[in-house]
């Protein structure tokens, strides 16, 4: 008799693994979905241990706003450059520009509702059936609500109520046409297992998530960067900060936290000792207690 | 550090989010913000304090109803462990969702009223941790405020509970007394109740021990992907890639390839970008053999010289999930990790009345119906026994008409 014991991450990593090659070989066409974020960086690099030395048996997907952080567009192009593999971009402008959404107006105006419809649209063009993203059940309550494999209509709705049990680690992706499935492979991760595994990993990350200085002004309690896709006016006073981020979504509803962590060691004692969650700092969390749920329901990641 | 998965099962008001919520609470697991909102919610304790039930109601038809609706997943973290809760509902669904918590859980714990000790549902909450194999089961006696912390009361139920439990086939069973609401035992020592001389309910799931416990020979590797890059440098690079279910593969080990029965060498084991003489259990892989044999998705590798069963006709204990009843004229899939089988319901052997434990002749399965059946299956399937090795004994059922997932199957036995 042996016994085996991995360490946590070790045995998050083997499972977000498992679930990467169940999608591989269930689905026709797969996407990953990229933000440039933290979570789908960590997609990425277990994608590489999943498929490595092949080819990874999706493309990369990023649907850009237009309000991006320009860090985390040069960090994608290159990462993409780095890895070879294949880049598709679905921008918010060109459904602007179609009439397909039109641009929100004030002074909170934010593109990222609008993404929604460029992401469906996307999705739609090129016939994705699978599409794997980076959210966990920690971040949110009606996340924690997620199946690691959850079905979404033609329609691109989530319905809490008829989602399939999830039973031991047999994953079922069967689908009818039209509709397509979301896959979190890393669920179970807590914001602080990323960090440690992006730590471990050495992984490079966008410049943002690091303390540096940064015009900013303070919005619904918030501290928001200086930037022009902020409706400011004269109330609006810009202040130079030593800031970070700890979600990096766009430039319009991303909050920024006053911080000295400059090295990932000092993020993770930052994090560790934070009294606020993560999803304290986006602003498109706080319009309802199910704000998330909704935009889940609507087609939203 | 590990990672311990657990469950908690008992009825609507025996207090199952509320013990939750005191664990998150009492850790310190719940952060500024969510604390912030939980004040301004409507939903107080009769005292006025916090009602810590609503922290695991995600859904708003939860919050609307005060319900819990399906099963929901929370992560705290103490200095000694990491937790994976799976929140599951005790209402009408109980079963299903009770099933699909306890698969992946090692632990369960049961919530008894004080005030009414033994009653149905634990005798069927049992039932289900013992039929899903679950190793630890903690029976918290809840509510103990209200029963003035009495000893007897706790004695009593723990008796009734053995004698009850003498029936079922439960491994490792512990008493605690607890109060979720006033936070007694649940993760400090409680000064109420100097006769319990056991650990806190933290103390207990931060030291039980979880490691897997299983013979080496049963190493099984379902194949998920085979990955071929087919460049120049890597011409002949063939590698298997999938998880370890169980035991553990050695370089040079004698490997099977099921079903085709061809065997051959283990040439080099990879983990990414290291290659380790053996790994185990719950590692993701690349397997490399010494020759070429046609292995696709599908096909499970496992130790040459402990071969699992190989059958077309599996005797198994199914849970039915859906809410159409099972239909044994039609063809449903069997999904036997990365295997997809057609397959026939060939005979209902009986149905368990989950309230009383008693076998039912039956003709037919409806939702939350457990009970023992005859599969048929397309294609032969190479697996073990649910009682030797839980993730090769294990499948669930799709209705290719819905495609939902419909039943979960645990094999007992070769029909000869």
């Amino acid at each position: 008799m042996s016994k085996y014991n991995l360490d946590y991450l070790d045995e998050l990593e083997a499972e977000a693994i498992h679930i990467l090659r169940e999608v591989a070989g269930q689905f026709e066409k797969p996407a990953l979905l990229f933000s440039g974020g933290k979570d789908s960086i960590t997609l990425v690099r277990l994608a590489e241990k999943a498929f490595r030395p092949g080819k990874f048996p999706f493309p990369l997907v990023h649907i850009d706003t237009g309000h991006n952080f320009q860090e985390t567009i040069t960090y994608r192009d290159e990462m993409v450059e780095r890895l070879g593999e294949k880049l598709i971009v679905g921008y918010v402008q060109e459904s602007i520009d179609s009439g397909k959404v039109i641009e929100q107006k004030g002074k909170n105006a934010s593109r990222n509702s609008l993404q929604t419809i460029t992401l469906l649209d996307t999705i739609a063009q090129h016939g994705f059936d699978a599409c794997i993203g980076g959210a966990r059940r920690d971040e949110e309550k009606a996340r924690a609500k997620e199946r690691i494999f959850s079905v979404r209509d033609e329609f691109g709705q989530w319905d809490p109520k008829r989602q399939r049990p999830e039973l031991w680690n047999i994953y079922n992706g069967r689908i009818h046409k039209g509709e397509n499935v979301r896959v979190f492979p890393i669920s179970n991760w807590t914001e602080l297992d990323v960090w440690n595994y992006i730590r471990r990993e050495k992984m490079s990350l966008p410049s943002i998530y690091f303390a540096h200085h940064r015009d900013c002004i303070t919005r619904n309690g918030q501290l928001m960067a200086a930037s022009p896709f902020l409706n400011m006016d004269e109330a609006d006073i810009v202040t130079h900060r030593k800031v970070r981020f700890r979600t990096v979504g766009d430039m319009s509803c991303t909050a920024a936290v006053e911080s000295e962590a400059d090295q990932i060691d000092d993020i993770i004692d930052e994090i560790s000792a934070s009294k606020i969650s993560e999803r304290g700092a986006r602003l498109d969390d706080k319009v309802s207690e199910a704000a998330m749920e909704d935009r889940k329901k609507g087609g939203y990641f | 550090m590990n990672i311990l998965k657990f469950f908690t099962a008992g009825s609507v008001d025996d207090g199952k989010s509320t013990l939750i919520g005191r664990l998150l609470y009492d850790t310190g697991s719940i952060l500024a913000d969510q604390l912030e909102a939980l004040q301004q919610s409507n939903r107080k304790n009769d005292d006025g304090t916090i009602d810590l039930a609503i922290l695991t109601d995600g859904l708003r038809a939860e919050r609307e109803q005060g319900i819990t609706i399906d099963v929901a997943y929370k992560y705290f973290q103490t200095e000694k462990r990491k937790f994976i809760i799976a929140d599951t509902p005790g209402h009408i669904q109980y079963t299903r969702n009770m099933v699909t918590g306890a698969s992946t859980a090692n632990l369960a714990i049961i919530l008894v009223d004080a005030r009414n000790g033994v009653v149905e549902q634990t005798i069927r909450h049992s039932y289900l941790v013992s039929l899903l194999g679950v190793s630890h089961v903690v029976i918290c006696i809840n509510k103990m405020d209200m029963e003035g912390y009495s000893e007897e009361v706790f004695n009593t139920i723990t008796e009734n509970y053995k004698k009850m439990a003498a029936k079922l086939n439960l491994q490792d069973i512990t008493f605690i007394p607890v109060s979720a609401l006033k936070g007694d035992n649940i993760v400090h020592t409680s000064e109420h109740m100097p006769w319990y001389k056991g650990t806190s309910l933290l103390d207990f799931l931060e030291t039980v021990e979880v490691t897997v416990n299983q013979d080496l020979h049963y190493a099984r590797m379902p194949v998920q992907w085979v990955i071929r890059p087919q460049t120049e440098a890597l011409h002949d690079y063939r590698g298997y890639a999938g998880r370890i279910l169980s035991g553990a593969f050695k370089v040079n080990d004698k490997v099977t390839v099921l079903p085709s029965g061809s065997s051959s060498v283990i040439d080099r084991i990879e983990i990414f970008e290291q290659t380790p003489e053996e790994a185990t259990a719950g590692q993701s892989v690349t397997l490399h053999l010494k020759d070429n044999i046609d292995i696709s998705r599908g096909d499970v590798l496992v130790n040459s010289s402990y071969l699992p069963q190989r059958s077309q006709l599996i005797e198994a204990d199914l849970c039915w999930m859906d809410n159409k009843p099972m239909d044994d004229s039609i063809t449903y899939f069997l999904q036997h990790n990365s295997k997809l089988s057609k397959c026939k319901i060939r005979e209902i052997l009986h149905k368990v009345n989950i309230n009383t434990l008693e076998k039912e002749e039956t003709h037919e399965f409806r939702l939350n119906d457990i009970g023992r059946v005859v599969i048929k299956t397309a294609d032969e399937l190479a697996f073990d026994l649910y009682t030797e090795n839980k993730a090769n004994g294990s499948a669930i059922l799709i209705d290719g008409r819905t495609n939902l997932t419909v039943g979960a199957l645990m094999f007992r036995a070769i029909v000869e």
